[in-house]
């Protein structure tokens, strides 16, 4: 069979057109479309891949920040509950203090107060006592007065004292 | 995936039978005409006349083998052809450069050369003689180089051309739309590219397969094309190019050169004394290992060019097949014309898988060479 021959027999022309033109397209394409290709999709996934890690390291920085405002309010609420607390204490101690000082006046008020009545109770009973005293003086003198009208009375009495007296001294 | 190659088989045989019919058929007084290297002015009267006789009878296997071998001059349809520029040189001669239009498809001699049977002989006649009359000059048709624009290296022209207009452009979008998703064309091959560059180069070469991509990916885009130009039934389409031995040679020969010039002192290494084996085992595995380096791109070749060749003879066969029956009734020739048709089609989409698929298997085992020649020792 001849033509089946012909099938494996390489044509020397076909062998020249295609070694010279596949090495043309070859290196044509090599330099004016592979390269740029080549190079577009390598930049492309280069960019492709930067997004993604830019985007991931917003996430992480987002979490991060929000850690953050978490401590942050966690903070403030402590500082907050602290401050209320301080206050607190501050307004129950002043209160105390308050109380104190107000029972210590109240005390220092009553002490004063007994010690004055003392005083006006023994300048009463002092001017009491004197009054009596001058009453009874004033009585005695009134009755003496009365007794001692003439003088024979006066003269018994001042006997009877003498005797008394002499009496008491002896 | 085990049904393709049965197939493909059957069909070969199927094919190879037609072909064996119809030499048959031609008889042996003519194919020793036919050959016009053993031509005889005397053979001719005999051969024309049987020519004449058999020219209405349908004969598969000359249609079959015209449609898959090359020709001077693209054949439209009825006696319409495509002239295409005839270039001859010899040292007697010179150049000789004119329209294939001027053999009148192998009737007439121009220029003191012939077509017999679509290859060009020098004849000592004058132009305009009958071709099948005019005497061949044997020692000058032996020494003419035909560098004719056959019907094939219009179509490498043509895909070549496709190849260059489509990626160039496709590139101009990668240059003025930098970084932006892809758009149009760009969008249609940007997968196919990515998947060379990731699933066969990166996969089988490694981390240096970047120095060799250009040629991958040209030498997986021009097998692609060309293979699909070839299932277009018309023109301009329809050329076996892929599926000429010639074409598959070169490409073979390329990625042999890239694997010897790329292959390390590993590479080497492993092909003249292969590590951990005996000596006289080595003098049983050297040559084994030598005959390989040439094997492997020798089955590049031959692969696509079955895997194309076949895919062509197939569909033909079925379409013959119509024409073939149609001859003994025309009712039987539409019948087997609805079979023929419905498997046709099957046939073609089995083709456009196949035109796919071994684009990749050349450029993956390329790849794979060229990766063996240029891997690393990983171990000692």
């Amino acid at each position: 069979m001849p033509f089946l021959a012909s099938l494996v027999d390489p044509p020397f022309g076909l062998i020249f057109w295609m070694t010279l033109t596949f090495v043309t397209v070859l290196f044509l394409l090599a330099k004016f479309a592979w390269k740029p290709i080549l190079n577009g999709l390598k930049e492309r996934e280069a960019s492709i891949a930067d997004a993604l890690n830019e985007a991931k390291r917003a996430r992480e920085e987002m979490a991060s920040l929000n850690a953050k405002n978490e401590e942050l309010m966690r903070q403030a609420r402590e500082e907050r509950e602290l401050l209320l607390k301080e206050a607190r204490d501050i307004r129950d101690r002043e209160i105390a203090e308050a109380k104190g000082k107000a029972k210590a006046e109240a005390d220092a008020l009553l002490t004063r107060a007994r010690a004055d009545i003392q005083n006006e109770k023994n300048a009463a009973l002092t001017e009491m006592k004197n009054q009596v005293a001058e009453l009874s003086i004033l009585v005695a003198e009134r009755i003496l007065r009365e007794k001692l009208a003439d003088t024979k009375a006066q003269q018994a009495l001042v006997d009877k004292v003498m005797a008394e007296a002499q009496l008491r001294r002896s | 995936m085990s049904l393709k190659p049965l197939l493909r088989h059957a069909f070969l045989i199927l094919a190879a039978l037609l072909m064996g019919r119809s030499a048959a058929q031609h008889g042996t007084p003519d194919s020793t005409a036919h050959h016009p290297a053993v031509a005889t002015t005397g053979a001719h009267d005999a051969a024309s006349a049987q020519d004449h006789g058999a020219k209405e009878k349908f004969n598969a296997g000359k249609l079959i083998m015209d449609h898959i071998g090359d020709e001077h001059g693209w054949h439209l349809w009825g006696h319409t052809s495509l002239p295409l520029p005839v270039i001859l040189y010899n040292s007697e001669r010179g150049l000789s450069l004119f329209s294939s239009g001027r053999f009148d498809h192998g009737h007439r001699t121009y220029g003191g050369y012939a077509l017999h049977e679509g290859q060009v002989v020098a004849v000592d006649a004058p132009d305009g003689t009958d071709a099948h009359h005019a005497p061949v000059n044997e020692r000058l048709t032996a020494a003419t180089v035909d560098l004719s624009i056959t019907k094939n290296v219009a179509t490498l022209l043509l895909v070549s051309a496709l190849l260059l207009w489509v990626f160039i452009s496709v590139a101009r979008a990668y240059t003025r739309r930098a970084g932006q998703a892809p758009t149009g064309l760009q969008n249609l091959v940007e997968p196919i590219i990515l998947f060379v560059r990731d699933d066969v180069a990166k996969s089988a070469i490694g981390h240096k397969h970047e120095k060799y991509l250009p040629y991958l990916l040209t030498a997986f885009f021009f097998i692609f094309f060309s293979n699909l130009l070839g299932l277009v039934p018309f023109f301009p389409g329809g050329a076996n190019l892929t599926g000429n031995i010639a074409v598959t040679l070169v490409l073979a020969l390329i990625t042999f050169l890239i694997v010897t010039f790329s292959g390390n002192k590993h590479y080497w290494h492993h092909i003249f004394a292969m590590p951990g084996v005996p000596g006289w085992v080595l003098a049983i595995l050297t040559p084994v290992e030598v005959l390989g380096m040439f094997l492997k791109p020798f089955v590049l070749m031959i692969r696509l060019f079955a895997n194309i060749t076949a895919g062509h003879i197939i569909a033909l066969s079925f379409y013959s097949l119509i024409f073939v029956f149609g001859e003994t009734s025309a009712g039987a020739g539409y019948g087997v014309a609805i079979g023929s048709w419905a498997f046709t089609v099957f046939m073609f989409m089995l083709e456009l898988l196949v035109a796919f698929i071994q684009a990749y298997v050349f450029t993956f085992l390329s790849a794979m060479y060229i990766g063996a020649a240029v891997e690393e020792p990983h171990h000692h």
